[in-house]
């Protein structure tokens, strides 16, 4: 699947922008310096914008477009923010069979946003997992680092109000 | 003596120089191995498999374009196994392309075909793979890219990157891979110049440059429009190739021949418009050079260069001549001088150039570019497009008379024919500045220094008692480096050719599409400059102040070169643009 590219604005602080600075001159002129940047600039943002990638591609003297074909190339770099809460649902064997697919159209459906997306306010991001290691109480679904389990969509309201 | 390794290619021995490629070395023994993604000095990455060869003693097959030989190395090119893995290569490319081959402007030009023929795949659906959608990107004035025709071969990536561009690669992973632009915008918010390097590199229809054939003969018949054409420099020596003649025959006569029976109402020459160009830019040159500046001077011919430049060295633009390209300023020519000599309103002429050049349907639509008032030229199309038309219309192109081009606008010199290889411009600057400033005929009318098709070439020239530093590139890359110099002022040149494709105009990218076979082992850009340098030598004028039209377009319409009103009708202006 394509990666999904954000529509939300940039919201870069001038600190985060002076971190980046400092990390592309740390790697400026070593060769293949895109990926360990990119790797510092994700770190550093918690997500990789057109602005963040405009910057690396100008700092290290390369085109934008070979810095985002690498940032599309791995899946460890994303290109959408993650939100204040980040809400993964597992999509394993086991959740998926024990209806993991009905929690995640719900969580679609009431924040609006598809897998990889950001709320426009910043709040909620979704993504979908491969297995967090707590089979048994499948389906599973994590609000940072709270894990709710056994769950049926109806309960997705709830939860999600916990937050709001 | 060269270093000189010796191997066997199927069972026949063979010396052949070291560090020299497998692929090489076959071709000494009169083999042609079938490639795809490589393009010799452009793309060299061994990706495609196609290549494949067995060589004694290697666990598997190995890529042979990139795949050096050794002393007592034994090649095998086709051996059951070799063909196999070729055929299937070509199988698993054709699971996922769209196979509407006979509409595709590339039948008969696209390799993908050729090799499937060649290598004989009776099927073309044997695997029934995921075809990418057909989503076009149109966003650019000049080209179409339809990635369900892609390969994933690469070469316009390289080719891209080669003019320091490097807009469009590789996005996303595995069956995701697609060629597009940084964050999947159209290409015409990126920094892409227009210069169809990448169209000439596809193997495939996978870029195409956009045809504008029916506008034209839309316009042809229309009976209320006066349609005009002009040829540039380097269309009478490619264009023979679309019809199968020799690279680097000159074909002038038949060309305006064909025009005429296609139903133009007038067959000009750019080349007049580049003796224009040249009495306008030497007059600012000498300008220049008596004001302090701003120097060096750099050409502006080449429409791909002055966007590249808007973009990346915006600080430069004020040393870049104001002085419209040839085709605009024969353009603006015939919607001014001629119409008004002839009664025409500007209005209902119809400007069609033949350009070799795909930056040339971007130029068109520049802003002040429109001296009365209308484009100066309406239509731009290619070499490549002219060939259709001229098949379109059935025209047995080897039996037409040569024809000459019509008087108004149809005188040349030697100099303007050159224009069409990289230096040519140059040179051609040269001739008149010289003369001008010296007042007395030149001894010696070649600059063979600024001549060849190297893509960084320099010289220094004593012109009327003053140092003249020149300098010519080709290709962004060449320029970007010369352009750093400028820039940190370690350069000291005052006069500056930079066009945008590798060895000129002849090399353009609205140019026929020769294989990556024909690039890869033969000097395009030497055959075909030669056609011109073969032209200038044989003509009577050759140097553009000598040109009677020109003289006639100022003693009766501009005045003096450089005039007030030669700036409004001839010069123009340019705009700094975003890199991102």
């Amino acid at each position: 699947m394509q990666k999904r590219i954000t529509n939300l604005p940039f919201r870069g602080t001038p600190e985060q922008e002076e971190k980046l600075r400092a990390i592309i001159a740390e790697h400026k002129g070593q060769q293949g310096a895109v990926m360990p940047v990119l790797q510092k600039a994700q770190e550093v943002y918690g997500y990789l914008p057109m602005e963040v990638q405009a910057m690396v591609a100008e700092g290290l003297g390369v085109s934008l477009e070979e810095v985002f074909g690498v940032s599309t190339f791995y899946s460890q770099f994303s290109l959408t923010p993650k939100g204040q809460y980040n809400i993964s649902i597992c999509l394993g064997t086991a959740c998926y069979v024990k209806g993991a697919a009905a929690l995640m159209d719900k969580v679609t459906e009431i924040l609006g946003i598809q897998p990889e997306e950001c709320t426009e306010d910043g709040k909620f991001s979704l993504t979908a997992c491969r297995c967090v290691g707590a089979c048994g109480l499948a389906p599973v679904l994590t609000v940072n680092e709270d894990v709710y389990g056994r769950l049926t969509p109806d309960e997705v309201p709830g939860i999600l109000a916990k937050y709001q | 003596m060269e270093n000189m390794v010796n191997i066997k290619i199927n069972g026949m021995p063979l010396s052949v120089p070291a560090g020299s490629t497998i692929l090489e070395a076959a071709r000494y023994a009169g083999i042609d191995i079938p490639t795809l993604c490589f393009l010799k000095d452009v793309n060299q990455i061994g990706a495609c498999r196609m290549c494949v060869v067995e060589v004694k003693g290697a666990r598997s097959l190995v890529a042979s374009c990139v795949y050096p030989v050794n002393e007592g190395m034994e090649v095998f090119t086709n051996t059951p196994k070799v063909q196999k893995s070729r055929k299937l290569t070509l199988e698993m490319l054709l699971s996922v392309h769209d196979r509407h081959c006979l509409s595709c402007k590339r039948s008969g030009t696209c390799e993908l075909q050729a090799l499937c023929q060649e290598l004989g795949v009776e099927q073309d659906d044997r695997f029934d793979g995921d075809v990418p959608d057909s989503i076009l990107d149109e966003s650019c004035s000049h080209l179409i890219r339809d990635n369900s025709k892609c390969i994933l071969c690469r070469r316009c990536v390289a080719a891209c990157e080669q003019q320091h561009v490097g807009v469009i690669g590789p996005n996303g992973r595995g069956f995701d891979t697609h060629i597009a632009c940084a964050f999947e915008r159209p290409l015409s918010e990126t920094t892409c110049v227009n210069c169809g390097q990448c169209i000439v590199a596809c193997p495939t229809g996978a870029l195409q440059e956009k045809d504008q054939c029916q506008e034209v003969m839309d316009a042809i018949n229309d009976p209320d429009k006066i349609v005009i054409v002009q040829t540039a420099p380097s269309i009478r020596a490619t264009l023979g190739e679309c019809f199968g003649m020799p690279i680097g025959t000159n074909v002038e006569g038949k060309m305006v021949a064909a025009l005429r029976r296609l139903g133009f109402d007038k067959v000009f020459d750019t080349d007049f418009g580049a003796d224009m160009t040249i009495m306008e830019e030497a007059t600012e040159f000498i300008h220049r050079v008596q004001n302090n500046g701003p120097l060096p001077i750099i050409t502006s011919c080449s429409p791909g260069w002055v966007k590249f430049c808007e973009h990346y060295y915006p600080e430069l633009l004020p040393n870049v001549s104001t002085c419209k390209s040839p085709q605009q300023m024969t353009g603006a020519l015939i919607k001014t001088w001629y119409a008004e000599k002839e009664g025409i309103d500007p209005k209902k002429i119809v400007s069609v150039s033949i350009m070799p050049c795909t930056a040339k349907k971007f130029e068109v639509g520049r802003d002040d570019q429109d001296a009365a008032g209308v484009p100066d030229v309406d239509i731009a199309l290619t070499t490549r497009e002219l060939a259709r038309l001229i098949k379109a219309a059935q025209l047995n192109f080897a039996r037409l008379p040569d024809e000459k081009f019509d008087d108004a606008m149809g005188v040349s010199t030697g100099a303007a024919a050159i224009f069409g290889a990289t230096g040519g411009v140059m040179e051609a600057a040269l001739r008149t500045a010289a003369e001008v400033l010296e007042g007395k005929p030149l001894e010696k009318l070649e600059f063979n220094e600024v001549r060849g098709t190297e893509g960084f070439k320099e010289a220094a020239y004593k012109v009327a008692g003053m140092d003249v530093k020149v300098a010519v590139v080709s290709g962004l890359n060449n320029a970007n480096a010369l352009l750093e110099k400028v820039r940190s002022g370690e350069a000291d040149y005052q006069f500056i050719e930079v066009m945008c494709c590798p060895g000129g105009c002849v090399n353009g990218g609205g140019q026929p599409i020769q294989p990556a076979t024909v690039r890869s082992f033969t000097d395009l850009k030497a055959l075909r400059a030669k056609a011109l340098y073969d032209q200038d030598e044989a003509m009577p004028l050759r140097k553009s102040h000598e040109n009677p039209i020109v003289k006639k377009c100022y003693e009766e319409f501009l005045g003096e070169p450089g005039s007030h009103k030669a700036h409004e009708i001839l010069h123009t202006s340019y705009v700094a643009r975003k890199r991102f």
